[in-house]
């Protein structure tokens, strides 16, 4: 039974992507000397088969001589054909184990290689990549793609060369025996793959459409799932089964149809099959009777054999064909990804900044996502060590953005941003994130377990820093509380609120101690009460470290030094929380909305 | 397997036309190497002649075509039986989902509901169309090849049960050893795929903790194991192919040798015609022979599939035998319209001990706004989804416009009541067939009254299509929406969980004054976490560890509530309250 859902859909009017199939085959350069030996094994592999049948024959014609003999058959020339045809068949066998051997190791070899290529390329590619790619993608990237890449040259490198040499040598076999009998079981199979083959590219039609039909009912099924209170308060069940009804007939329509031209397609591959069997049998009797064309009953039964040959290097051709495709379109995604541009490189940079005092200095920055459109027109500002600075504004405007430039996660277009009075762009971009910790409004944590989450790649942690820092954030009491403490597995089993999560980022970050600090958006998904747990942790934080703090909740950012105030990408107004009330500006305006009574 | 009984009595009957329609393609395709048998002894005693040879070639051919067609008439009906079944099963399964509560959804997960509804269904289709045939067939196939060759020399007979017991040992062995690797490898690539995941969803803490190396570390060990998996799998499953070949060659082999030590023990007067029948017995045997084989490899690899599908099917049945808890109500409605009443309700989810909410008594009566407010996991969305009893309380009451909402007919309960939800969820389809959801009438003065009290300022046409899981619009734009479909419904009560703190203030702002506006005689019920949101409602519900510890107007509640003065008092300065 073939695994559902895992073949990729091929488009029928697809074509070979042969720019593709070429980087792939550059990329299986290690990989050249077994493919090598694994053509020459598949190859070796069909001597059996063709010649198989001829020996075959030869052994019919002795043991139907044997018949009219007295002596009856004689055995040890029988003895002897025989055992050669056993030895050929063992050998044979063996070395198409041997290339099936090789194959696993190079196809699942390449398979691995080509996962750590896209993971390492990950690694270096901009931010800009991730930000305007969808998880899924990379995802399907990563597993499909190259499953498909491995099955299809499992499926495809051997067979199709040897498909074309037993094609090529039974036909040579049959016509060496007799003309006649190879055109009545040439034609045979091929009236049968012909009709097969027109029959399979009109129920494909019908294929795709089931396809589709099944996307849309699941889809329809996972939304009124997932959406079940929205169904139920609205009454909307009535109507959910209706739409269901629908895609449901659709989808049996569709099916129906593509199973009755399957249906009628595959028996006659049998019918083909058993066509030539007879048609040999028939002609070839007659050829006996007539005493025409050298032909014995052995003769028969090895045509017999070469037609069922014959027609299935027809069969896996037009299999090797799909799957080379689909392995073009697979290859092409990865490839896509493989060839993006990276990170500019930096081992060149020479200047480290390890004891730092924590200036930062923004000067005439410009900077834009796209080329074309600016969104930070000329910004500067002088922040010193040790003071807290606020960025406010509506959503979209750009508060992000000025943490993606001090990380480095984006290049700014001109200006310059200072550590120190050291630019950034003269340090390495590691040099540049030792400096800062940073706390987002996602908690990202990975499965494994608390210790692992807090230390992460910090060396050198002791376990009483590990205490320090927990009773620090608040959450000595609750690590204490569960069985396992510190090795606690974060899975799903262990659910912990929006709140805790935020607050084992922040100890993390307290355990990388940085001088710098950057917290956007960190509360902005935990209640007010929680917020205000995580706040003592993070006031600990913010004491003697230049932070960055972006916020939607205005009570969090009261007391900043300074607060920025954007608005669509531009730096409006600045001053600190009386200041900018004092102006009645934009600040004042959005501050004052929360109090605003209905009337 | 008592989902079959989901078969209804014209798949009954397409079963029965397919055992005949089987029973034919077997019996025409075993009646073949009799003529051929036949032929072979004609020729070896030189008896033959062109109209016998044609006489029994045309037999032949009149067995092929009869085969044919009998195996196409099969497909036909088991192309009808398995998706008549597949269709039915599928349409029950998403009925019964439909009609079920929150609490049998809670314990499936709507996930597993939903790979129940669509995975596991298409896995019976799978069963049906492949494994009726087979299970049919090669039963049949081996039984009468068994029966034709048993009349055959016995030595035959040996070697080729020999040859089947090798085959499918070596088939179920390979699986028993390759089975719980391939689940291993589902496993790591599950695991592979969540390494990636991570590593793009936190893209931004990794390359800040300058962490590449360590999250690399990770992905090649499983990377590794995988492909250490896979090549073990491979080699293993390799060693089929090689084993059947010499198998099956080796049985013609076997067969001629055997054929060939039987001619010499015929000597004297009758040696020619017994030896010529020889040949046509070896020649039919082997046909036969290679039938039995191939049937019992089919039918070992079905049963080694058939694992997998026994437990699609048991989750089906899970399913589908699950009772619903949540019974329906007989009354219509009443004269009362828009009051809610809670009466010492304690709840908790599904039986568990814990209760989320304890204790809890309250009036809303008609056009007043009741406030409800607390920590995360102090119990609000619980309070509100007990009204359109989406559960059902432990104990108390509940009560809308005077009647218990156990009594209630659900269809007109939620009638009575909008809701919109903390997580903004859209159909596919256009705004407006969002909008009007669940209505009978499509008005469109109306949906542009509720777009524009809900501050939906970014849709000019109402025919825009929205994607599934509304990805083409922001989470601000999916609430918005999300608030004008809950105020379309124009119902008696309107419940907003925690609707508002996704907008801005200043929006939060318009769409609460134009609710207020608008909505005068309503009962509205709003979950909030911003004080502002909420300062002026009727009523506010201070709710902590599922308990109201505070009830009454904002004044009032700072004077007499610590926990909501609290709450205030981390949003607001002293001197603004």
């Amino acid at each position: 039974m073939p695994p559902m859902g895992r073949n990729m859909q091929i488009d029928p009017n697809a074509k070979m992507d042969f720019g593709a199939l070429g980087k792939l085959i550059k990329f299986a350069k290690p990989f050249l000397l077994s493919i090598v030996l694994i053509v020459l094994c598949s190859l070796l592999a069909t001597v059996p088969n063709i010649i198989g049948p001829r020996l075959i024959s030869n052994l019919m014609d002795i043991i139907t001589k044997g018949v009219k003999n007295i002596e009856g058959v004689d055995m040890t020339a029988f003895s002897k054909t025989c055992l050669f045809l056993l030895c050929l068949y063992a050998i044979g066998a063996f070395i198409s184990y041997l290339s099936q051997w090789m194959m696993v190791n190079t196809t699942q070899g390449l398979g691995k290689n080509l996962r750590t290529s896209l993971n390492n390329k990950l690694n270096n590619l901009p931010l800009k990549y991730f930000d305007g790619t969808l998880i899924g993608d990379i995802l399907s990237r990563f597993t499909n793609d190259i499953d498909t890449i491995s099955q299809a040259l499992s499926q495809t490198a051997a067979t199709l060369l040897s498909s074309i040499v037993i094609f090529i040598g039974v036909i040579i076999m049959m016509f060496s025996i007799n003309v006649t009998l190879s055109l009545v079981s040439i034609g045979c199979s091929l009236f049968g793959f012909i009709m097969m083959f027109t029959l399979s590219k009109k129920a494909r039609k019908y294929f795709n459409s089931r396809q589709k039909n099944l996307g849309e009912i699941n889809g329809h099924i996972e939304e009124i799932y997932t959406n079940h209170h929205v169904v139920k308060s609205f009454n909307g069940e009535d109507k959910a089964i209706e739409d269901f009804d629908k895609k449901n007939e659709e989808l049996y329509r569709n099916s129906i149809r593509a199973n009755l031209i399957m249906g009628i397609s595959r028996p006659f591959m049998a019918f083909s099959a058993n066509l030539a069997y007879a048609a040999i049998f028939i002609v070839g009797i007659s050829f006996i009777l007539s005493g025409k064309g050298n032909i014995t009953y052995g003769t028969i039964i090895s045509f017999t054999i070469y037609a069922r040959l014959f027609s299935q290097p027809l069969n896996s051709f037009a299999q090797s064909m799909t799957s080379i495709l689909q392995a073009s379109a697979a290859s092409k995604r990865i490839f896509e990804v493989l060839e993006e541009e990276e990170l500019e490189d930096e081992s060149d940079k020479q200047i480290i900044v390890t004891d730092c005092k924590g200036d930062v200095a923004f000067n005439e920055v410009h900077f834009g996502y796209k080329e074309d459109t600016e969104i930070i027109h000329g910004f500067t500002g002088n922040f010193k060590a040790g003071q807290k600075v606020a960025i406010v504004g509506p959503t979209g405007a750009g508060k992000t953005t000025i943490v993606n430039l001090l990380m480095r996660f984006y290049e700014i277009n001109s200006g310059t941003i200072t550590i120190d009075g050291v630019s950034i762009k003269d340090m390495k971009r590691e040099n540049v994130r030792d400096l800062f910790d940073m706390i987002l409004q996602d908690t990202w944590l990975f499965e494994g377990t608390i210790k692992e989450n807090l230390i992460y790649n910090q060396e050198n942690v002791s376990s009483q820093r590990l205490n320090e820092v927990c009773k620090a954030v608040g959450l000595r009491h609750f690590i204490k509380s569960l069985p396992q403490g510190y090795d606690t597995m974060l899975d799903a089993s262990l659910s912990l609120s929006e709140g805790q999560k935020q607050q084992l980022t922040i100890a993390r970050a307290m355990i990388k101690d940085s001088p710098l600090l950057i917290l956007d958006e960190a509360t902005s998904n935990v209640d007010t009460r929680t917020e205000m747990i995580i706040q003592k942790a993070m006031d600990e934080l913010t004491k003697n470290r230049t932070s960055f703090v972006i916020a939607h909740r205005l009570s969090t950012i009261k007391n900043a030094d300074i607060i920025l105030v954007l608005n669509k990408g531009d730096i409006i107004e600045t001053g600190n929380h009386e200041e900018l009330l004092e102006k009645k500006g934009f600040y004042a305006q959005l501050y004052n909305s929360q109090f605003e009574v209905v009337a | 397997m008592g989902i079959f009984k989901n078969l209804k009595k014209i798949d009954v009957l397409f079963i029965g036309l397919m055992v005949f329609s089987v029973a034919f393609d077997v019996y025409f395709e075993l009646k073949m190497p009799e003529y051929t048998s036949a032929l072979a002894s004609l020729v070896q005693m030189g008896s033959a002649d062109m109209p016998l040879v044609l006489d029994n070639g045309l037999k032949m051919l009149g067995c092929a075509l009869a085969s044919t067609v009998s195996g196409m008439f099969t497909f036909v009906f088991v192309s009808f039986i398995a998706n008549n079944f597949e269709k039915n099963l599928r349409s029950k399964v998403f009925r019964k989902v439909v009609a079920y509560s929150d609490d049998e959804i809670n314990n499936f997960s709507v996930a597993s509901l939903i790979t129940r509804t669509t995975n596991d269904i298409t896995q019976t289709n799978m069963l049906l169309s492949l494994g009726l045939q087979l299970f049919i067939k090669a039963p049949l196939m081996a039984g009468l090849a068994i029966i034709k060759i048993s009349n055959a020399d016995l030595k035959w007979t040996y070697t080729t049960l020999a040859i089947v017991v090798v085959i499918v040992l070596s088939v179920v062995t390979t699986a028993l050893i390759c089975i719980p690797r391939f689940n291993l490898i589902q496993k790591l690539t599950d695991k592979l795929n969540n390494v990636t995941r991570e590593n793009i969803s936190g893209v931004r803490v990794i390359r800040a903790f300058n962490a590449e190396e360590y999250q690399k570390n990770k992905f090649e060990k499983t990377n590794n194991d995988i492909y250490k998996n896979h090549v073990f799998t491979g080699r293993v499953t390799g060693l089929i192919m090689p084993i059947m070949t010499i198998g099956m060659n080796g049985l013609t082999l076997a067969i001629y040798w055997i054929g060939a030590i039987i001619i010499n023990s015929y000597m004297g007067n009758d040696a020619l015609i017994n030896r010529a029948n020889v040949i046509g017995n070896m020649t039919a045997f082997t046909s036969y022979a290679l039938q039995v084989v191939m049937s019992f490899m089919l039918l070992s690899v079905t049963f080694l599939v058939l694992p997998r599908v026994i437990v699609s099917i048991k989750r089906i049945n899970e399913v589908l035998n699950t009772d619903i808890s949540l019974i329906d109500g007989r009354k219509e409605s009443n004269n009362i319209k828009g009051k809610i009443e809670f009466k010492d309700v304690d709840f908790s989810y599904n039986g568990q001990e814990h209760d989320v909410l304890n204790d809890i008594s309250f009036v809303a009566l008609k056009g007043e706004t009741i406030a409800i407010i607390g920590a995360t996991g102090s119990g609000k969305t619980s309070l509100v989804n007990l009204i359109p009893r989406f559960y059902d309380v432990n104990k108390g009451k509940v009560l809308v416009d005077d009647i218990d909402v156990k009594d209630y007919k659900l269809e007109v309960l939620r009638d009575k009541i909008s809701f919109a939800f903390q997580k903004a969820a859209l159909f596919k389809g256009t705004v407006l067939d969002n909008i009007t959801y669940g209505s009978q009438t499509k008005d469109t003065d109306r949906v542009n009254l509720a777009l524009k009290i809900a501050q939906v300022d970014f849709i000019d046409d109402l025919n825009f299509e929205i994607s599934q899981g509304a990805t083409n619009l922001s989470g601000g734009q999916k609430q918005r929406l999300s608030i004008a479909r809950a105020l379309y419904k124009d119902s008696e009560i309107i419940i907003f969980d925690d609707t508002f703190s996704a907008l801005d203030y200043k929006t939060d702002m318009l769409v609460r004054k134009g609710i207020k506006e608008n909505y005068k005689d309503k009962t509205i019920i709003i979950i909030a976490q911003r004080i502002g949101t909420i300062k002026n409602a009727d009523k506010i519900l201070v709710l902590d560890e599922g308990r109201i510890v505070g009830m009454g107007k904002h004044e009032e509640l700072l004077k007499t509530c610590p926990v909501y003065k609290e709450i205030a008092l981390t949003q607001l300065k002293q001197e603004e309250l």
